[in-house]
């Protein structure tokens, strides 16, 4: 293990941004990864974000396809990825000047000079070279022959050929950040050796170069101290560094053990939602039965099927797709059958902004469906807390005989932070209203007399052989019926089950204060954003701003009337016009719901909201 | 399933209390019929049989039958139907549709059902028209009929509903004209014994819209002449006095008469539905004269669960994973004390 030397002066920061910028074959997500990972395991708060071009190779060199990672850590807690950097490690000028404008000014830019070449920076769209032409003299920057350093770091290893060399830059960029934060490189050391095992070449190779760039930095007078970032105060337990899609599988995973029902998903590949599908097909030995369906219409119909039949059935897609899926939707919600729907919310509308995030298919999950149908909807609000609402999607479709849509969006979906690993004993009981043996008074559409939910009678269970289908259902039957005062006895009573959710899940909380001036609202993936923006308000001295942040979206928390009281003002913070504002105004009468929207594809940056907020409290 | 099984039903614990509410002389009511005859002679419990509907009249199937049952979406049975068997392999299921929810808004399913030989049965009401709609045309109705959405007549050529299908890779299909209950209730218990997709299209006159449109190959007096009902293993011959039959010639099928030109019943084309390639049994069904019935192809080949249940088997066998926490606690975990 590499020790940082005593005599190294050392600063102690409280959190620190660093973003790692290259081509997208340069392998900047496997260097931001692996600092987070070390990061995290030192004991940092920790919150990531990846950031890719939609093109899988595009051209070398070029504006767009740059990939970069960023990586907030801190020893305080941390709720975003960040918005400006401390650090930006850039591996060619593409990079370089797609990302200069989020580096906080007076800081630290290292470049790879050997990338600098007339060819790459004409690519970059540059005309003169900005490590000569003096654009960059508000920065610290230390430039470094990166690629040169690393093919002399790696001569005396044989068999390696120039592509493997020039490959393994990027670990000496790691090596130098390490140095810098005081990390160790035993993690990642570990990780060449678990991932290359059969290549010890490769193992050996990318040793050398990541503690020749730690080496280097120690050594190099340019970076003038270390920090250090001591290990954030966290809950007791053990951790994992999860992604908001894995996290989301892994909550069903958990749910179908605790319920016993086998887990069905079935899907047609969309960004950013195919890596919840990808992440369940790789657990087979649990039983999953998956399904890659031949469109998003199949990929919910099939997940019908499979509830009829009794599994645990789960469909996801991302805007687009749940267009598709509209008129399944309301087939699943007239025959009352348990089903799951994750929207990963992207830049819409159509095709939209694939890569991008947004909140805009609020509207869409409420009411895009024919005719009167309600269904739940709940949101996620973290990469970690993925997890807790796919598995409170599962119990509520499970408790409550009707779908569920769980909203996440491509922030937190491909965002990753520290998760305290749950076990399946700890989690909450799933109650499942499966019916086992027919007795002479049961009908299809008998109801629970608190949930409203009806039974769950499964073929192959002796006696209970019924039809369900989309024509309106007599209320106790279940055959067909045309009657007038059925079919409105029967609308109500699906929109009254809905409501009595209510009566099945947490009250809202507010945060900070319980009452004030302001209070900020929000939903869904923006949590991270304003809970830190409101924080940091309270660190200034603000006392009177609170933060209202809803998972539940339909049905509302029954408290929230109460909640919006307290509180003077009111505004609603969304990634899109003003969906949930809209939907607070038909609810909630007597208010004025300010708003605060933003249509980037792009995440709530903390200056804009804290600006914002500031300038609320004192008009 | 062994159909020798002692009897537990008879058709009659297969309707169910609903009012049938097709048109009179529909013959939906035979396929009604001939499936609640059947379906005791198949051996499976009646609690084990799902029945799933698209939309159309013959989508009503599943309300008159005292089984399980889904009168779905338009076009999406094959699709609902592939996740109940595969949630539970266990059951009979079987895929009611006509030839506008099949093979038009629902083209993209059928095809891949197909596609994956899924084990359950598909029964395809094609009557060439679209009548809960009120006669439009429909992906089968022939170029030039007259209908309610084409009044000057059809310009869109139809689908051969067995050249799409046998197209997707069925393994399965059979036609039977539905005017012929017996051989309908056969050919569904066949259905029912292969295991992989099973497609039986049943020749299903429509006599409010599209009257008569089968009455050339299924009419009682010409039906002998008109089609060809094929049998595994027996030579393709037809006719009132069953001296006719197929030939091949180069590479196209013949119709020769027995005793003339020196043929003689040898010579003709012995069925061979087994056969993996499909090149003949494509032929048969396009042949025009005589329209071929019965069970055209019938291939056995692994199923889709059978496939998955395989996978599965060789993935726990090789995990290390039996819990759910098993995995959450794999890998790079820390500990924060």
């Amino acid at each position: 293990m590499i020790t940082t030397e005593e005599n190294i002066k050392q600063e102690v920061l409280e959190a620190v941004i660093i973003r790692f910028v290259g081509d997208s074959g340069d392998g900047m997500q496997l260097t931001g990864t692996q600092f987070s990972d070390t990061s995290a395991m030192f004991g940092n708060d920790i919150a990531t974000f990846p950031n890719y071009p939609a093109e899988i190779r595009a051209p070398q060199g070029s504006l767009y396809g740059v990939s970069g990672f960023q990586v907030h850590i801190g020893s305080v807690e941390i709720s975003t990825p960040g918005d400006e950097v401390d650090l930006l490690v850039a591996m060619n000028p593409a990079g370089l000047k797609t990302n200069l404008h989020a580096v906080k000014p007076g800081h630290t830019i290292i470049v790879d000079t050997d990338a600098f070449t007339k060819k790459n920076l004409a690519k970059a769209e540059y005309e003169s070279n900005p490590l000569e032409d003096g654009s960059l003299e508000n920065y610290r920057v230390i430039e470094v022959t990166m690629t040169s350093l690393t093919k002399e770091a790696l001569k005396e290893i044989k068999g390696l050929d120039n592509k493997s060399i020039v490959r393994s830059k990027n670990m000496f960029a790691l090596g130098m950040v390490y140095w810098m934060y005081n990390r160790s490189t035993d993690h990642t050391i570990a990780f060449f050796n678990k991932k290359f095992k059969s290549k010890p070449q490769i193992v050996e190779a990318n040793t050398k170069v990541l503690n020749t760039g730690y080496y280097f930095a120690e050594t190099l007078e340019l970076i003038p101290n270390a920090y250090t970032i001591a290990p954030a105060k966290m809950k007791p337990g053990t951790y994992k560094i999860i992604m908001g899609n894995t996290a989301t599988a892994w909550g069903f995973l958990a749910a179908a053990e605790k319920s016993g029902l086998d887990l069905f998903i079935s899907s047609y590949p969309i960004t950013p939602a195919s890596d919840i599908f990808n992440e369940f097909v790789k657990h087979k030995h649990f039983g999953v039965k998956a399904l890659q369906a031949e469109d998003e219409i199949a990929g919910i119909t099939s997940a019908i099927g499979a509830s009829f039949a009794g599994n645990l059935a789960i469909t996801m897609t991302s805007g687009p797709g749940l267009a598709l899926k509209g008129e399944a939707l309301g087939l699943a919600m007239i025959i009352e059958l348990p089903l799951v729907v994750i929207n990963v919310q992207r830049g819409g509308p159509s095709t939209g902004l694939p890569t991008k995030t947004e909140q805009s298919d609020l509207l869409q999950s409420l009411y895009g469906r024919n005719g009167e149908s309600p269904v739940i909807v709940i949101a996620a609000s973290t990469p970690a807390n993925c997890f807790d609402f796919a598995y409170e999607a599962a119990k509520l479709t499970i408790e409550h005989m009707t779908p569920v849509i769980l909203l996440s969006d491509g922030y937190i979906a491909s965002g990753s932070a520290p998760w305290k690993i749950k076990s399946v004993a700890d989690m909450p009981e799933i109650k499942n209203n499966i019916i086992k043996e027919a007795n002479e008074n049961w009908h299809t559409y008998d109801r629970d007399e608190n949930t409203l939910a009806r039974k769950w009678p499964i073929p192959g269970t002796k006696g209970l052989e019924h039809r369900v289908g989309g024509l309106e259902k007599d209320r106790i039957t279940g055959n067909v019926s045309y009657i007038a005062d059925n079919h409105e006895y029967m609308t109500k009573i699906r929109a009254e089950k809905i409501k009595r959710v209510q009566n099945y899940i947490p009250n809202l909380t507010t945060e900070f204060t319980d009452n004030g001036d302001l209070l900020v609202i929000g939903w869904g993936g923006t949590y991270g954003s304003l809970y830190s923006s409101v924080k940091q308000l309270k660190d200034e001295g603000y006392k009177n701003i609170g933060l209202a942040h809803f998972n539940y979206i339909n049905p509302m928390p029954k408290n929230t009337e109460t909640v919006l009281k307290q509180f003077k003002k009111i505004v609603v913070c969304e990634l899109n016009t003003g969906q949930f504002a809209k939907v607070l105004k038909i609810n909630f009468n007597g208010f004025e719901f300010l708003q605060f929207n933003k249509i980037q594809g792009l995440p709530f940056g903390n200056s804009e909201l804290t600006e914002k907020f500031k300038q609320l409290i004192s008009s | 399933m062994e159909s020798t099984a002692v009897k537990e039903y008879t058709y009659k614990d297969f309707a169910s209390d609903q009012e049938v509410r097709w048109c009179p002389g529909c013959d939906d009511y035979v396929i009604l019929r001939a499936m609640q005859k059947a379906l005791p002679e198949m051996g499976v419990k009646k609690e084990d049989v799902v029945f799933i509907s698209g939309i159309g009249c013959s989508s009503r199937f599943p309300y008159y039958m005292d089984t399980y049952g889904m009168h779905s979406i338009h076009g999406r049975a094959p699709a609902i139907a592939t996740g109940v068997k595969l949630a539970n392999p266990n059951l009979s299921v079987w895929v009611i549709t006509g030839d506008g929810d099949a093979m038009a808004i629902g083209g993209n399913h059928f095809i891949h059902l197909l596609r994956r030989n899924v084990d359950l049965n598909i029964i395809l009401f094609n009557n060439e028209i679209y009548g809960l709609t009120k006669g439009q045309f429909s992906p089968t109705s022939t170029v030039g009929l007259k209908t309610k959405s084409s009044p000057y007549g059809n310009t869109q050529p139809p689908f051969i509903p067995g050249e799409l299908a046998i197209g997707a890779q069925a393994r399965f299909f059979g036609r039977i004209g539905g005017n012929t209950p017996k051989e309908m209730t056969q050919i569904f218990i066949e259905c029912e014994k292969f295991k992989g997709t099973s497609l039986i299209e049943v020749l299903q006159n429509c006599p409010i819209f599209n009257d008569g449109c089968f009455s050339q190959y299924t009419d009682k007096a010409v039906r002998a002449d008109m089609q060809l009902f094929v049998e595994h293993g027996k030579p393709m011959i037809f006719g009132k006095e069953r001296d006719k039959g197929l030939i091949l010639n180069g590479l196209k099928l013949e119709v020769v008469t027995i005793g003339e030109n020196g043929i003689e019943q040898e010579d003709l084309l012995i069925h061979n539905a087994k056969e993996q390639d499909p090149t003949l049994h494509q032929m048969l069904v396009r042949l025009r004269y005589p329209l071929v019935t019965g069970i055209i192809r019938s291939f056995d080949d692994i199923t889709l669960e059978e496939r998955q249940k395989e996978q599965t088997a060789e993935v726990k066998a090789k995990s290390s994973f039996m819990k759910v926490d098993d995995l959450f606690f794999s890998g790079d975990t820390y500990k924060v004390n």
